[in-house]
């Protein structure tokens, strides 16, 4: 920040969150294109989910007009944000709250970890929140002494596996029942050693695992889904009731946004609670959804804050064509319909943010030459157009950073047998037919039939294709 | 320059292009008023994920939670309509209980703001027949008194119908996880058991 004058779009910085892979996707996939388990359980539930998907959707007859709705306001938010962002602030604080400025990740990290240490706890217990992942905040506050306890189910199993996010729904989508079973027999003190692997089981484990935190933690740490500049009321969308005891138990809440999370109106939230489930979850509507405008008194955390996040986006913001990755609400669709994400997983990806919508936001988030291999996860088949409820044009983005990124030319060697594996014929055919199915998936989901047409047509010609790409390396 | 003033200095100056804001958003999906409301689909959809549906005048209301909830200890809001609980109930009125309080007893009887018949969804907005958000929270088992008026048809109507600086919960059966394997199952850390008590127009609340 010293040598950029302040006021000029920024990146994220280095040596601070998970923004930034330790490999290449290239190299990071080969490991996962081995894993013959994890293909398995990605394969099983990325098709439950489009299955489910597509039947909600499917009862929607205005679907389309939701979807052109969503885009629109989104477009609309992005060109006014600075007012926007202005109108909440004042709406946050004229209802008791308090709103904190954080330019990237480590202004964020040291906000919060101020926040909880004059508060005087120990622990904190998050929502599962992608903007805490992605600035790292629960390295920064083990740094600091302050335990923090994940209380979303995924979540709980990737920390108490000691593992990593792969999927933003579905952290631990990676992760089958035997081995979420095993997990809790070996990481949840007092866990019933007679414990099934039978889902009810393993929730109802997590259930008598989490209540105590639950009842005795001060201090919780949320995102947001949406933050509703007219009124200054914030929203999550959650299925377990972990979101509700966060956000309803403590005498402090931290939200932490990633800017871009702002609809103008409270009418706008018709539309998004309409797009976000049955795009996501495959729901109707999600189980809970929690709205609070800065403080109640008698009910809920007396002390709100709102920390409002830049950490690289207004850089992406810059971009006039790469300014539509800020859309996302990251619903994890694109994810469940993409043909390399099912044969790799989100850990190849590197950053928080995997599948379709990593391969865009996370290099424009951190530049491009740091995630430079990213914009060629793709086989530009274009099914996450096609299922992105707030139509974000991946693949024009894919291609258009393909053209701002240097061929690495390190990796080669690792890169060989990766290319050898994805360019063994079989497996391309696999991956040929996964992606066909894709496409029916995406038909299904829309009635008019046209998605899937459009979306290919508008791409210009890729510099190089993914199977090129991976051939060359 | 503190941080707030970097903030929007950056974003503004990545607007230098001035994107033109979108005329207007096209708003063709169905709006809020577009269709009647179908009360069997709000049971439907409901029941489909898993909560209990119970319609009966608003009379039988105290017979219903007795079946639900007799011989056990349950948690009220300050404001609800109390011939609506049995004598079979022993019920403590939320008026500041701790959660550890809250969270001992086995269930929670509470009105409701505004239900959505299309997505089976169930709205409390703190008001006093409803209660503090933590009374609904911690407590097994939830009663939830409708009248068919609150129920509308869709999302929109729902947003248009409920006021903003309120506390809001939106409800859609119980507590559940999709996170094994994207299978839905119910009953994780919110109450593992919904029931709604549906009652005809304008008569919860007013015995
Ligand atoms: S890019 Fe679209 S489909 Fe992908 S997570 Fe974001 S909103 Fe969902």
């Amino acid at each position: 920040m010293t040598r950029t004058f302040l006021g000029m779009p920024a990146t994220a910085p280095r040596g601070v969150g998970n923004l930034r892979g330790e490999e290449s996707f290239p190299a990071a996939a080969r490991r996962a294109l081995g894993d013959a388990q994890l293909r398995r359980n990605l394969r099983h539930a990325t098709t439950t989910i489009r299955a489910k998907s597509g039947a909600v959707i499917g009862e929607l007859p205005d679907w389309e007009q939701l979807r052109a709705a969503g885009s629109a306001i989104k477009a609309d938010v992005m060109a006014r944000l600075p007012e926007l962002l202005e109108q909440l602030e004042s709406a946050v604080i004229a209802a008791g709250g308090t709103v904190h400025w954080a330019a990237d990740a480590v202004e964020a990290n040291r906000i919060v970890t101020d926040l909880v240490r004059a508060a005087g706890a120990e622990r904190v217990m998050k929502v599962k929140s992608m903007a805490t992942q992605e600035i790292g905040l629960n390295e920064a506050l083990e740094a600091a002494g302050i335990e923090p306890v994940e209380t979303d189910l995924a979540e709980l199993i990737v920390q108490l596996g000691r593992d990593r996010p792969s999927h933003i729904l579905v952290p631990a989508i990676h992760r089958n029942r035997a081995e979420i079973r095993e997990i809790f027999l070996r990481e949840m003190p007092g866990v019933d050693p007679a414990l099934t692997d039978e889902p009810a089981a393993l929730a109802a484990a997590a259930r008598r695992h989490l209540r105590e935190t639950f009842l005795s933690t001060r201090v919780a740490v949320s995102g947001a889904n949406f933050a509703v500049a007219e009124t200054g009321t914030l929203a999550v969308v959650e299925s377990e009731g972990n979101g509700r005891m966060c956000l309803t138990l403590p005498e402090t809440l931290i939200t932490v946004m990633g800017v871009e999370k702002i609809i103008p109106s409270w009418a706008d939230l018709e539309v998004f609670l309409q797009l976000l489930p049955r795009a996501s979850t495959g729901e109707r509507m999600n189980p809970y959804t929690s709205m609070w405008t800065g403080v109640t008194p008698g009910d809920g955390p007396q002390q709100v804050h709102l920390v409002l996040l830049d950490n690289g986006r207004s850089a992406v913001l810059a971009d006039a064509v790469g300014r539509q990755a800020l859309h996302c609400i990251r619903c994890s669709a694109c994810l469940n319909v993409c043909p390399v994400y099912e044969r790799t997983g989100g850990h190849a990806y590197g950053s928080v943010y995997p599948g379709p919508i990593g391969a865009v936001l996370s290099p424009q988030l951190t530049g491009v030459p740091d995630n430079a291999s990213l914009p060629y996860a793709s086989s530009l088949c274009g099914a996450c157009y096609d299922a992105c409820p707030v139509k974000i044009n991946i693949p024009e983005l894919l291609v258009h950073l393909r053209g701002q990124a240097p061929h690495p030319a390190t990796e080669a060697a690792a890169m060989g047998a990766a290319a050898y594996t994805m360019d063994h014929p079989r497996l391309y055919a696999a991956a040929q037919r996964a992606a066909g199915l894709a496409r029916l998936a995406g038909r299904a989901l829309l009635p008019p039939l046209n998605g899937w047409t459009a979306s290919r047509d508008l791409p210009a010609a890729p510099p190089q294709t993914f199977r090129q790409w991976w051939a060359e390396r | 320059m503190n941080s707030r003033e970097i903030v929007l200095g950056r974003l503004r100056a990545a607007l230098g292009d001035r994107p033109a804001p979108p005329a207007a958003v096209p708003r063709d999906y169905r709006p809020a008023g577009a269709l009647g409301v179908d009360l069997d689909l709000l049971v439907h959809r409901l029941t489909d994920y898993r909560a209990t549906v119970h319609r009966c005048p608003e009379a039988d209301v105290a017979q219903v939670v007795d079946e639900v909830l007799g011989g056990r200890r349950v948690v009220v809001p300050p404001g609800l309509p109390r011939h609506w609980l049995p004598a079979t109930v022993a019920a403590v009125t939320d008026q500041n209980l701790t959660a550890e309080q809250i969270a001992a007893v086995d269930g929670v009887v509470t009105a409701a703001a505004v239900a959505v018949a299309e997505t089976g969804t169930i709205v409390l907005d703190a008001a006093p027949d409803q209660g503090r958000r933590v009374i609904s929270l911690l407590p097994d088992v939830h009663v939830c008194v409708l009248r068919a008026d609150q129920v509308v048809a869709t999302v929109p109507d729902a947003v248009a119908r409920v006021a903003p600086g309120r506390p809001l919960t939106w409800i859609s059966g119980p507590s559940a996880t999709s996170d094994i394997e994207l299978n839905r199952v119910e009953g994780v850390h919110g109450p593992r058991q919904l029931h709604v008590v549906l009652v005809p127009d304008g008569q919860a609340g007013h015995g």
